[in-house]
């Protein structure tokens, strides 16, 4: 028997008699036979000068990519208008091979999908935004009312429930947001010490890392921390409620699906990010002397002029930021998890969504404040 | 032929986080039948479903498909046993982004070498086979549950496997569209010889394609023969309130 380059035997032989072309099949034509003879067999059969006969009297079974094949050399024969017999096949096999119904293979049903030329998509894409825009104020207004509901009728508040979105986001992100901090803060006061230290002025680093710290990069990388670990966290969860009908049911109760679920997650948000905020602040100054003391400065004289250089302000300051962060940050997890249309990939979706919209609009945010202290002379 | 046992479970026990829901079971299916484990809502027969494909760890006992044991395996042993069935989950498990066509030819395009054209031609007889050929450019978010079961029977199907596994075929399905499922299981049994496993409470459908079936509870084998004869000779009084839907006589059992 003729075996093939990869040393097991060829399931395919072509002779030709006269005109006819006989491509002899044999074996079990499983997928991996098939795969071997594919090719060959179809050339075979677009060369040929006459009529196509495949024998398959030495077949001794045959699976669905043999029928592909039995299928596609009648196609190929059609096309070429030559005629094709197949003989020789098992009667099982025969019979089903009877039962492939080859006019009706080619006929698909297109489905309809919308379609929108270059000036309609733009129409449409200020449509969506418009909608979109509609729908975010909305839910601003909803959540501030529901916030606004819970202070006059605070045991409307699922208390336990809550706690468990508190710990989530708040006392489990402790570990994480101490990591960031102190490095934050170790990284930024080596980095300055080195030249500042050419002036004799290195001492003045803790200046610089007080200030940094509780103004800017405590309050910032503790929302930032946040949108990434409880804003897309709080978009998968509604997001996947939302795919199983969870938010359809609550909405039939007669209970708005932005007062049940976004603003308890809102209002765990405002109340843990200052208190992150905080603590990343005093573990981030902390990280600061930590390397000033490593450099050789002794602990009282780094709190003296830490205590000299840094103002209650400065704290104040950062910490009323905390406090739109974390609304921001929750409130936009929320808002697109409710935004989640079908599928597993639409949770995927939101969830990137409400990260990147997340520090979009911490970073805006920060730069308001920026010029609102600035006015303020704060 | 018909005797020839293709899947024999043998003291199988099995549960979630230590705590057993099958203790025990041992039953055989034969080559070409189409096998029904029945039950109530509760009674393990997912869990046994997916004990039998490999899909949970068992906690003892073994699962021979064609005297290999799936309990455990792994490596090439377990990729030879995986070859030889295919699964129907409960919902079809489609994967959404693709078209109809394109889920039938994934297991081919990564577990064959058939060229592309191949695999196309391929994957359209085989959703011709269920009935779906015209659909094979839609995504299943734009076909109707019945339509989205059968390409899954059709995607289970793709490599030739000797065993289909169905969890819950008439699930959410209207009496007609059951009864299509029904026909078209019928149907490959008869005309491919295919073995079915099939986990179901759907009485209508277990008379009409059910050659044999077991009926579990409480974590054992309550009776086991054809379903009709079930029906008509109960062993005990379970087994009759469950085929006569009487919840009385289920609770006093």
């Amino acid at each position: 028997m003729a075996t093939d380059s990869a040393g097991q035997s060829a399931p395919l032989r072509v002779e030709s008699s006269g005109s006819e072309t006989i491509l002899a099949l044999s074996g079990t034509l499983d997928d991996a036979a098939v795969a071997r003879c594919w090719s060959r067999a179809l050339g075979a059969a677009r060369t040929s000068q006459g009529p196509v006969r495949v024998d398959c009297a030495r077949v001794d079974s045959c699976g669905g990519a043999g029928f592909a094949l039995l299928v596609a050399l009648a196609e190929m024969a059609e096309e070429r208008k030559q005629s094709f017999v197949v003989d020789g096949l098992a009667p099982q096999f025969r019979s089903m091979y009877d039962g492939i119904d080859r006019s009706k293979l080619g006929q698909t049903e297109t489905p309809q999908r919308e379609k929108y030329g270059p000036v309609a998509s733009v129409g449409q894409a200020v449509a969506d935004r418009a909608a979109e825009w509609r729908e975010e104020t909305e839910f601003v207004g909803e959540v501030g009312v529901g916030l606004a509901g819970l202070g006059r009728e605070p045991r409307r508040l699922r208390l336990r429930e809550w706690w468990v979105m508190v710990e989530k986001a708040g006392t489990n992100a402790l570990p994480i947001v101490a990591l960031i901090s102190f490095l934050m803060g170790m990284i930024m006061a080596f980095q300055a010490a080195m030249p500042m230290r050419q002036f004799g002025v290195d001492l003045f680093v803790v200046n610089l890392v007080a200030l940094t710290i509780t103004r800017e990069l405590g309050p910032l990388m503790t929302a930032i921390v946040l949108a990434g670990r409880s804003g897309s966290a709080f978009a998968a969860e509604i997001g996947t409620m939302k795919v199983n009908e969870e938010v359809a049911a609550l909405t039939t109760m007669g209970l708005s699906p932005v007062r049940f679920l976004a603003v308890p997650r809102v209002l765990a948000g405002i109340v843990v990010t200052p208190v992150l905020t905080v603590y990343s602040m005093a573990i981030g100054v902390a990280g600061g002397l930590a390397v000033m003391m490593l450099l050789g400065f002794p602990l009282a004289t780094l709190m003296h002029q830490l205590s000299g250089s840094l103002r209650v302000d400065d704290v104040l300051a950062g910490l009323i930021k905390s406090f739109f962060f974390g609304a921001v940050v929750a409130g936009v997890g929320c808002l697109r998890g409710l935004q989640t249309g079908a599928g597993a990939a639409a949770v995927g979706d939101s969830t990137t969504r409400s990260v990147v919209t997340a520090i979009f609009l911490i970073v805006l945010l920060d730069a308001v404040f920026a010029v609102v202290y600035y006015q303020l002379k704060f | 032929m018909k005797e020839e046992k293709i899947i024999e479970v043998r003291r199988l026990s099995a549960g979630y986080a230590g705590r057993a829901i099958l203790s025990d079971v041992s039953f055989d299916v034969r080559q070409g039948e189409i096998f029904i484990i029945l039950g109530g809502s509760g009674s393990g027969k997912s869990t046994l479903l997916k004990n039998m494909i490999g899909l949970y760890p068992a906690m003892s006992g073994e699962v021979l498909i064609r005297g290999e044991n799936m309990i455990g395996a792994v490596g090439a042993v377990r990729e030879r046993l995986l070859r030889q069935f295919g699964v129907m989950y409960q919902g079809g498990a489609l994967f959404g982004s693709m078209t109809l066509a394109e889920n039938v030819a994934l297991p081919l395009e990564e577990c064959t070498r058939l060229p592309r054209e191949a695999r196309a031609l391929l994957a359209r007889l085989k959703l011709q086979q269920v009935g779906l050929g015209q659909f094979a450019d839609y995504l299943p978010s734009e076909t109707s549950g019945g339509m989205v079961k059968r390409a899954a029977v059709a995607r289970a199907m793709a490599l030739d496997p000797g065993i289909l596994f169905l969890d819950e075929p008439s699930a959410g399905l209207d009496p007609i569209t059951s009864a299509e499922l029904d026909e078209l299981i019928r149907a490959l049994s008869r005309d491919y010889g295919i073995t079915f496993v099939i986990a179901s409470h759907e009485l209508a459908s277990v008379y009409a394609i059910g050659d044999r079936a077991i009926l579990l509870e409480n974590g054992g084998i309550a009776a086991e023969g054809s379903p009709v004869q079930l029906r008509d000779n109960p062993p005990n009084n379970y087994v009759r309130a469950f085929f006569r839907r009487e919840p009385e006589r289920a609770r006093a059992a």
